[in-house]
């Protein structure tokens, strides 16, 4: 007890922080490469995209500092009040946010901006994390797992109708935690199904999906009729009635689209889908990315040798298309070792998160987990030409503060809770 | 167990996938190919090919291009500058400087943009000598249009930089290039503006250029624009401009043989010179601000009015044709038209008749009694007022009335001809009949037109059934003109319907008690309609519609003149001295002229603004 009060950085897991400090770092050095400006006098300019990520990286220190100092059972009491807070925040910005391309995902301070969506997924971590702790939550029940998923679904859908789809996205990444502390299989099944229902009637609209659906339907109520009688005798209400729920899905996802969306939330989903041609824009991008990171060979151009990236051939390559200077400057064998680091990374936290007594903390620090995790796919997937082109950060490396803020909080929290797994909760 | 270890394992798959496809990336595919544009060592320059002249249908030059030098900038190159000196040099300010530089910095640090655009041949010798001293910045040849005939701005438009969304829409344009905004230069573009070449060369590791890259294997040449003819009569338009002076309206004159538009006049004008040059935006904001004469609404194309009587015709025409009336049927008109019991349910009627008169004295007199009545029977042919207005507004749009002509004009509007659903939405009980909607026979109820469609209309009654899509291009070199405006359009009317109503129309000038007979030129038969619009905001509109010679017609022509009290004292006189002009070359009517050339209705406008 003595330490605990005399000294805030006691039994923190300095594996986590290192790991943190060298994410940040590389980070900032790729930020560097794009942003500096040749023959600028002064060592670190501070009116430059890199020297103001320097500025949010030394302010995020007393944010951790702040962090720790926090009693760790606090998070867990406030949790719920915390999660209803970032809630309003998320709502506001309908009323006072502030559209940067296209998003009212933004309050603006004057020149200063913070994106909220950024610290809701701590919030809601936490939320869940104190849900699926509670002594009577049983994830078996219908009840409760209503609640998670009700839990999950309203900063989700706030988030999408920013619009930022992206962003919403990483959401889903609790279905791995929530599987972890026992939700049934069924509903990664489930899941997965409607997933690709609400990608299908998108990309190919309600009457395909749904002619499509009616044909599998019939083939599998064949396969019933002629071969397994009776359990169609038993089962056929059932069977119609998934299909009648699967029929109902698709119908309400075109509806959604087409008559409540406004055309600049479907522009985006288009562009995700791919269905919008935009070679200028999109299109464009991924092609420079993918062109960049291939010039890269295997040790790259070396630091601020990128012809490309210091060309400007991507455009917000200090954002979302960061780990194109990787590609370039670093090679293959730089990515490798990125991706290798991150991999560690989410790897010591699982580990962590399995050695906590408290629930709460073990819950906790799967969220973040998949978190960073889903971050990590969708952006490094895109960049690389695997997945589709979905606008998210890629943590600690993207340029901006809030995202900066929003991981090194969502980290933190957890080595706050995980430094005080030795002491009674 | 299986629980616990999924999102690992899942973790490890996915960096594994990861790190595969970079190795596919990175070290076995050959993506980054030698492309030049991706290649940082090698500099694209741009050559451009000369925009396309203009000519009017006799060959006269009315749009040419003058020598203009840019500033342009390659902000990575920009090296610490004198900028005192250099902002003196270009006659910027300092804030001016810098707010350019973070918008060139904004587009492209790597890509050329336009510093300043057209700088003046005095400046540009004195940037010549000295602009070596500031890197990152050159001079970039590029022309600009000229016009050698101050007259029809709204007919030939203006070309103007491109910003950042039609850059976005279409990347062939790069900021601080030249795109065509308004006008024949909007709807021809591609055809004037041809195709920039592009050069690429070689740099070595200090920057310095070492000759075209690849031997020039990725260059391509410029092809030059092509030349376009108008079918515009620049004397006619100049002559029509000048005898609008002080006077807002529009005038459409067409070649009914072909469709092909001879003069397309809108007032006030202005000179087109006016868009060229550094003080473009300046000129520009001044005309696009004066929101009381308005400058850059074509009037002759975008300006909606009712017809009012040269309506008359169509009214004729259809009754006609549906075999309501025919050309001896006689009508009495006593100083109106009753058309229900209601005190209010007259329309009044100047024709000064009062004995039966047939469809020529009709037309002649410009009775709105015998018209109402003759539209009356149309709608009442049939069992609901519903399908009368349909078949009566089938007959009227097949006039191209109603609707955009769809020709190579840049702008334009529908303009308005009601059918049933129209009057359903009007009075949403459905429980309407013909005579609420009579004040279409007069040409004033809810018909609206366009100047170019009345215009195109009357071309239509000069063809005797059918007009061609009036168009502007009447020729461009190399390049055939579009099928569309040679194929004629026929109206529901069969053409033996149309030989009495035009006799009624040449009577209208010829017969000493016809609405312009004051307006007659001695030797050519002209055929017109007089046209007083009623103008809820103020003193009445002046119309006038007319063709000639009355046989093989050469011209047709639509004059509106805005708050010009009525169709005889303004629009009917320019109307005919401007067949004149076009037919004889001169005009032998100096008075006419001379009060056309001066008379102005600024007061009436003046006073309208005063209401405001
Ligand atoms: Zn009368």
């Amino acid at each position: 007890m003595r330490s605990k009060k005399m000294n805030i950085f006691h039994g923190i897991d300095w594996v986590l922080v290192l790991l943190y400090l060298i994410l940040i770092f590389i980070g900032w050095l790729n930020i560097y490469s794009t942003t500096f400006i040749e023959d600028d006098t002064a060592l670190i300019n501070l009116s430059t995209e890199y020297g103001k990520q320097l500025i949010w990286i030394g302010l995020s220190f007393p944010l951790i500092i702040f962090i720790l100092l926090i009693d760790a059972k606090l998070y867990e009491k406030y949790a719920s009040i915390i999660y209803v807070v970032s809630l309003f925040f998320l709502a506001g910005l309908f009323i006072l946010g502030k559209n940067i391309n296209g998003a009212t995902s933004w309050y603006d301070f004057g020149g200063f901006s913070l994106q909220p969506s950024e610290f809701a997924k701590a919030a809601t971590a936490l939320a869940i994390a104190k849900l699926v702790s509670d002594k009577l939550f049983n994830l078996k029940k219908f009840n409760t797992q209503l609640q998670a998923f009700v839990i999950l679904f309203l900063p989700a859908v706030l988030i999408t109708l920013q619009p930022d789809p992206g962003s919403a996205l990483v959401y889903t990444a609790f279905i791995f935690v929530l599987y972890r502390e026992g939700l049934p299989v069924y509903y990664i099944t489930v899941g997965f199904i409607a997933a690709f229902l609400f990608v299908i009637t998108l990309y190919f609209g309600f009457l395909y999906t749904w002619l499509g659906s009616l044909l599998v339907f019939a083939l599998i109520l064949m396969y019933f009729i002629f071969y397994r009688k009776k359990a169609f005798k038993n089962g056929w209400i059932k069977i119609v009635g998934i299909y009648l729920v699967a029929a109902l899905f698709i119908f309400s996802v075109d509806l959604v689209f087409n008559h409540v969306f406004e055309q600049r939330h479907r522009d985006r989903f288009n562009i995700v889908l791919g269905k919008t041609a935009d070679t200028k824009n999109i299109g464009y991008n991924t092609n420079q990315a993918i062109t960049t990171i291939a010039s890269g060979g295997f040790t790259g151009k070396g630091f601020l040798d990128g012809e490309r990236t210091q060309g400007d051939f991507v455009p917000e390559n200090q954002t979302d298309y960061i780990f194109t200077i990787v590609g370039e400057e670093w090679g293959f064998l730089g990515s490798t070792i990125v991706i290798v680091i991150f991999t560690f990374f989410f790897l010591r936290i699982i580990q962590i998160a399995e050695r906590q007594k408290s629930k709460f903390a073990r819950v906790y620090g799967h969220s973040i987990a998949a978190i960073f995790f889903m971050h990590f796919t969708i952006n490094i997937g895109m960049v690389i030409g695997l997945l589709p082109t979905i606008g998210i950060p890629l943590p600690f490396f993207s340029y901006g503060g809030s995202a900066l803020w929003g991981f090194t909080v969502l980290l933190f929290i957890f080595i706050r809770l995980d430094a005080n797994r030795s002491y009674e909760w | 167990m299986k629980r616990i270890g999924l999102l690992s394992f899942i973790i490890i798959i996915t960096s594994f996938v990861f790190i595969v496809r970079l190795f596919f990336l990175q070290i076995l595919s050959n993506e980054y190919n030698q492309n030049p544009f991706n290649n940082s060592a090698v500099k694209v320059t741009y050559d451009y090919p000369e925009r396309g002249y203009i000519y009017d249908r006799n060959g006269i030059l009315m749009v040419a291009n003058q020598l203009s030098y840019d500033i342009m900038i390659i902000p990575r190159e920009v090296k610490p500058l004198d900028t005192l000196e250099f902002c003196n040099l270009l006659k910027i300010t300092k804030e001016d400087f810098l707010k350019k530089f973070e918008r060139a910095k904004r587009y492209s640090t790597r890509i050329p943009s336009t510093f300043v655009a057209q700088v003046s041949k005095s400046d540009f010798a004195a940037l010549q000598e000295k602009l070596y001293k500031f890197k990152g910045f050159y001079i970039q040849k590029r022309s600009l249009r000229e016009y050698p005939i101050k007259s029809a701005p709204n007919v030939l438009g203006y070309i103007s930089e491109v910003n950042e969304g039609m850059i976005a829409k279409n990347p062939y344009y790069q900021l601080g290039e030249l795109i065509g905004t308004a006008g024949i230069e909007k709807t021809y573009e591609e055809t004037l503006r041809g195709k920039k070449g592009i050069k690429f060369i070689q740099r070595d590791r200090f920057n310095k250029e070492i000759g075209s890259y690849k031997n020039g294997a990725y260059d391509t040449l410029p092809i030059p624009g092509h030349d376009i003819t108008l079918t515009i009569d620049s004397k006619l338009q100049q002559y029509g401009e000048a005898l609008m002076a002080n006077k807002r309206g529009g005038i459409v004159a067409i070649e009914p043989s072909t469709g092909e538009i001879l003069a397309l006049i809108s007032m006030p004008t202005y000179d087109p010179n006016l868009m060229v040059g550094r003080e473009r935006s300046a000129n520009f904001t001044k005309l696009y601000l004066d929101s009381v004469s308005r400058p850059l609404l074509d009037r002759g194309l975008q300006a909606q009015y009712p017809p009012g009587s040269p309506f008359k015709i169509i009214s004729a025409l259809t009754a006609l044709q549906e075999g309501v009336i025919t050309t001896t049927s006689t009508t009495t008109c006593h100083h109106g038209y009753r058309y229900g019991s209601g005190a209010g349910s007259i329309m009044r009627c100047h024709c000064g008749t009062g004995y039966p008169i047939d469809l020529n004295i009709a037309i002649y007199r410009s009775c709105n009694s015998y018209f109402a009545n003759a539209y009356r029977k149309v709608i009442e042919k049939y069992k609901k007022p519903y399908d009368g207005m349909n078949v009566w507004n089938k007959h009227v749009e097949s006039f191209g009335l109603g609707n955009y002509l769809n020709n190579d004009l840049s702008v334009g509007q529908k303009g308005n001809v009601p059918d049933g659903d129209y009057y359903n939405r009007v009075y949403p009980n459905g429980r309407w009949r013909s005579t609420a909607t009579i004040s279409n026979a007069i040409g004033q109820g809810e018909v609206l037109t366009t100047p170019i469609q009345l215009a195109n209309m009357t071309a239509t009654v000069a063809n005797r059934g059918f007009y061609y899509t009036p168009h502007i291009a009447k020729h461009i070199d190399g390049v055939p003109l579009d099928k569309k405006f040679t194929i004629p359009n026929y109206t529901t009317i069969d053409k033996k319907h149309f030989e009495p109503v035009i006799e009624g129309l040449f009577a209208v000038v010829e017969n000493p008690s016809g609405t312009a007979h004051w307006s007659r030129v001695p030797g050519i038969e002209i055929c017109g309609k007089t046209g007083t619009a009623e103008n809820p905001h103020g003193q009445d509109h002046s119309i006038f519609i007319a063709f000639a010679p009355k046989d093989n017609p050469k011209i047709a022509i639509a004059v509106f003149v805005e708050n010009g009290y009525w169709g005889s004292r303004w629009a009917g006189p320019i109307a005919t001295l401007m067949i004149e002009k076009y037919l004889t070359g001169k005009t032998d009517r100096p008075l006419v002229e001379e009060r056309m050339f001066t008379g102005s209705i600024q007061d009436e406008y003046d006073k309208q603004l005063l209401k405001k």
